[in-house]
């Protein structure tokens, strides 16, 4: 399987700090594929530093071309959406204007919004930093799938959120997934199993690890490199 | 012989002797007759000559304290003309004050300079402290303010003490002899170099000291400098109290030198152009400083001459008019070296040169970061 | 009580001039993380150029003077935008040398101005109606109070429409809330960095033909010494935040009228410590959110 994106020799620092050291990896043109680690070990900043959110060197291609030079907005526009960790919708917006603002290109299929997170369609006047934390996540992620996109950069979406929501997120990532590859950083560990084909495993701001997903799952791996057992959430 | 050139003991020892060299061309210019026609109004040993270079030197001294705050710390203040203003006018009201009580003049005037510097210190402790409680265009705002506040109370004459917008003059009876008159010039000439050197040392040895280590280490990374147990509060606000003092001696060689002092220099413009002159000569580098402070110091002193002259009288209005004014050309070269260039005039001289000092002064200086509020 | 009216409807219409230059300094620092210094040389040099065309169009009459505001609010968009494109935009990213550009060329054109006008300031010409005062309840309000105001309100609700019904209003007050964000939607946000800077600019410019009027005359100064009262406002009021300038704006006006009249003159001194207290208390301004 050929791959969508290519990373080699990622570094980013941020005010002196160096938060992604040297970091390797191919993200499949199909499916879903984990990016895991224990807390603070740079997952985030890897993606941040894909988008070129952090300053960051190493070569990034994605789908052939070379984007590592390039400004956030273009990389975006390629086709690359990005839902955060954290949500960051905009509080002092309408849930409406959030969708709108996220609106790229030609016909954005607001039908996906409507199929999905119901609720939004009632609560578009709504201010979004009104909203619940389950909520604004189906906003974030509705502005990643209702455009056209060729990757998604999914930053821990079930994040502090109810086991009721983070079943609806989960089922609405395996729907964008079927269309769309996905790069997911996750502590839940379950929500990883269900999605996920292939993992790969930060540790010190590197890569330790990379493999198919169940069989990491279901060995000590786990435990040396994340701390925990299977089916607990990683430390 | 070679080895000694090259190691740490012979680079200090070549630079002692190299700044030595200088301090002592330095202090023989007044016996020289060295002329510059275009950047300097006479030869060297005319007393308007020396009036300007003296100027340039207490200007230098300022800039080179502002260097501490911004350049090392990283802190950008809007309001280190105060302290300037601090030693100036202090100098002037002390003066002033004690002139009546009898005491013998030697003894108002060192009295007047120590009560100045503590004037000084207690000053730029309190500002601050008051300031450092915030960071970046907060902390910049706070300074401006109290800037600002001491410019309208310097203008308003508060007390009777400021003289308004005239400004105030120095009571020459209690000032020594020699620093009094044309025919001293030399001696305030050699006073003012004495303060750049002075102010210098002092630099070095604060940048060189561990205190000045770990104020360029939180200026980089605060939450490492924390986390290893120390207050960057504390030490800002120790530097910002140095510099402070340092602005002061400058302000106090300055009113020896014009007899006077208006409140133009207390205003948030002043700080602003010593803004400009650090970054123009080069953020980070001492001699950046040094270099910008005499730059702007000619080019204000003399375009007003140069502007009279047959060249650039004879330009059409559209060159003539920007070309007469030194804050047009100094603030256009300023654009043009943040934009382009900014390490300034040193930085440009050291990469031409291809010389490498420290490790300090190679990297590019990391004070034009991204800052927050 | 008519002295309080008065001090209270003065103070007004002195906001509305702060109004006037703080919205700009305001919307650009809350999108792009910029002080911008050379805010004020928007205005001299509307101020400027308002009383030059102004006053060949008819001089102290009502058309000269409409004539000379138009003129501004043109100006001072366009000197914005210009600055931005050439000045501002290509340090994309880098909020320190911005910062530091827009001070050189504050210095510099108000140098130029000075070279082009001389350094006095030159008494203007305006019509007659501006001179007089209107009673109202008993205090008698000076007329151009009546002309700010009204410019001001006017300002006010142009920019909020255009930010609540434009699509790049849209983009620009989401951009002050989370800059990154609208990157990361793919948004080019630079275009919103320009058209905020054309916005402040008008706004300022007409602020610049107005300040001539309230002053009666126009200087290379005029729009430094306005500038840092501005910057004040801007503060106060919370870097970002429309509203939070339009409240402070009259804040400190009213505060500078009443310390003018009742402690001896100390209104600039009273500003100044009231911005102290403010930064000491709630850094963020009354209605400023933490920034990304």
């Amino acid at each position: 399987m050929t791959a969508i994106l290519t990373v080699r020799d990622l570094r980013a620092r941020i005010a002196g700090q160096q938060v992604v050291e040297d970091v390797s990896f191919d993200v499949a043109e199909h499916g879903v594929t984990a990016l895991l680690g224990r807390n603070g070990v740079g997952k985030s900043s890897t993606i941040k530093a894909l988008l070129g959110l952090y300053e960051r060197t190493g070569e990034v291609t994605f789908a052939g071309q070379r984007i590592d030079g390039l400004l956030t907005h273009r990389i975006v526009q390629q086709g690359i959406a990005y839902v955060p960790e954290d949500r960051e919708v905009f509080g002092q917006l309408t849930v409406e204007e959030n969708l709108r603002l996220a609106e790229r290109g030609g016909a954005p299929n607001r039908g996906i919004v409507a199929e999905l997170f119901p609720e939004l369609i009632e609560r578009a006047k709504q201010q979004a930093g009104t909203l619940s934390g389950g909520q604004q996540q189906m906003v974030s992620l509705s502005r990643a799938l209702m455009n056209d996109n060729r990757l998604l950069l999914v930053d821990e979406p079930t994040k502090g959120l109810a086991p009721l929501i983070v079943g609806t997120v989960t089922k609405a990532l395996e729907a964008a997934a079927e269309r769309t590859p996905m790069l997911l950083v996750e502590q839940n560990l379950q929500v990883v199993r269900a999605l996920a084909h292939t993992v790969i495993v930060l540790s010190g701001g590197r890569v330790v690890h990379t493999g198919p997903a169940a069989a990491f799952l279901d060995s000590d791996l786990v435990h040396r490199h994340l701390g925990v057992s299977t089916d607990q959430e990683a430390a | 012989m070679r080895t000694f050139l090259t190691s740490r003991r012979g680079i200090l020892t070549g630079r002692l002797l190299v700044g030595t060299a200088v301090i002592v061309a330095a202090a023989i210019l007044p016996l020289l007759a060295i002329d510059i026609p275009g950047v300097l109004p006479g030869p060297t040993y005319t007393p308007g000559t020396l009036t300007v270079l003296a100027y340039a030197m207490l200007i230098a001294a300022l800039a080179l304290s502002y260097h501490l705050i911004f350049g090392v710390a990283g802190m950008l203040s809007f309001g280190h003309a105060m302290f300037f203003a601090a030693g100036a006018y202090g100098l002037g009201i002390i003066l002033r004050l004690l002139a009546p009580t009898g005491m013998p003049s030697e003894v108002v005037f060192l009295l007047s300079i120590g009560i100045t510097l503590v004037v000084a210190l207690v000053l730029g402790n309190l500002v601050g402290a008051l300031a450092l409680r915030v960071s970046g265009i907060s902390f910049a705002m706070v300074t401006l303010a109290i800037a600002q506040a001491m410019n309208v109370m310097i203008r308003r004459n508060v007390g009777g003490l400021t003289g308004g917008e005239e400004g105030i003059t120095l009571t020459v009876s209690v000032v020594p002899d020699w620093l009094v008159g044309v025919v001293n010039t030399r001696n305030l000439y050699w006073m003012a170099l004495a303060v750049l050197v002075l102010v210098y040392l002092a630099c070095v040895w604060v940048e060189r000291s561990r205190l000045g280590h770990v104020v360029a280490a939180a200026r980089e990374n605060e939450l490492r400098v924390t986390v290893l147990g120390l207050r960057p509060y504390l030490v800002r606000l120790f530097l910002f109290g140095t510099a402070a003092v340092l602005a002061a001696v400058a302000g106090m060689g300055f009113m020896l030198l014009q007899s006077s002092a208006t409140p133009r220099i207390s205003t948030s413009d002043f700080t602003l152009t010593l803004l400009v002159i650090v970054v123009l000569g080069g953020v980070g580098y001492r001699w950046g400083a040094i270099v910008g402070g005499i730059v702007y110091t000619l080019l204000d002193q003399r375009l007003a001459a140069l502007a009279s002259s047959d060249v650039i009288a004879g330009l059409p209005d559209v060159l003539r008019i920007p070309l007469s004014e030194p804050l047009f050309i100094l603030g256009m070269l300023f654009v043009l070296v943040v934009m382009f260039a900014p390490g300034g005039i040193v930085g440009i001289a050291h990469r031409a040169t291809g010389w490498r000092g420290s490790k300090k002064d190679v990297e590019e200086p990391a004070v034009l970061q991204d800052m927050e509020a | 009580m008519t002295t309080v009216l008065l001090l209270l409807i003065t103070g007004v219409g002195l906001g509305a001039l702060y109004f006037l230059v703080a919205s700009g300094l305001s919307l650009i620092y809350g999108l792009m993380g910029v002080l911008n210094f050379a805010h004020g040389s928007f205005l001299t040099l509307a101020g400027f150029l308002g009383w030059e065309v102004g006053r060949r169009v008819g001089d102290g009459s009502w058309a000269g003077l409409l004539t000379g505001m138009l003129v501004g609010l043109v100006v001072g968009a366009l000197v914005a935008a210009i600055t931005e494109l050439v000045f501002i935009r290509p340090l994309y990213n880098r909020h320190i040398e911005q910062v530091l550009v827009t001070v050189g060329l504050g210095l510099a054109s108000v140098a130029l101005f000075e070279g082009i006008w001389g350094t006095d300031p030159i008494q203007i010409r305006l019509p007659e109606w501006l001179g007089q005062t209107t009673d109202v309840l008993g205090a008698n309000i000076p007329n151009d109070r009546w002309l700010l105001i009204g410019s001001a309100a006017l300002v006010l609700v142009g920019i909020v429409l255009f930010l609540q019904k434009t699509s790049y209003g849209l983009v620009i007050r989401a951009g002050v809330e989370n800059r990154t964000m609208v990157t990361a939607l793919g948004i080019d946000v630079r275009r919103a960095f320009t058209i905020v800077f054309a916005i402040g600019g008008a706004a300022a410019g007409l602020g610049g033909v107005l300040a001539s009027v309230y002053y009666g005359q126009v200087g290379a100064h005029q729009g430094t010494s306005l500038l840092i009262y501005a910057f004040i406002v801007t503060v106060i009021g919370g870097l970002g935040s429309l509203s939070g300038a339009a409240i402070a704006s009259v804040l400190v006006a009213v505060i500078q009228q009443f310390a003018n009249f009742y402690l001896g003159g100390t209104g600039d001194l009273a500003v100044v410590l009231a911005l102290a207290a403010v930064l000491l208390v709630r850094p963020t301004g009354l209605m400023g959110k933490v920034k990304h």
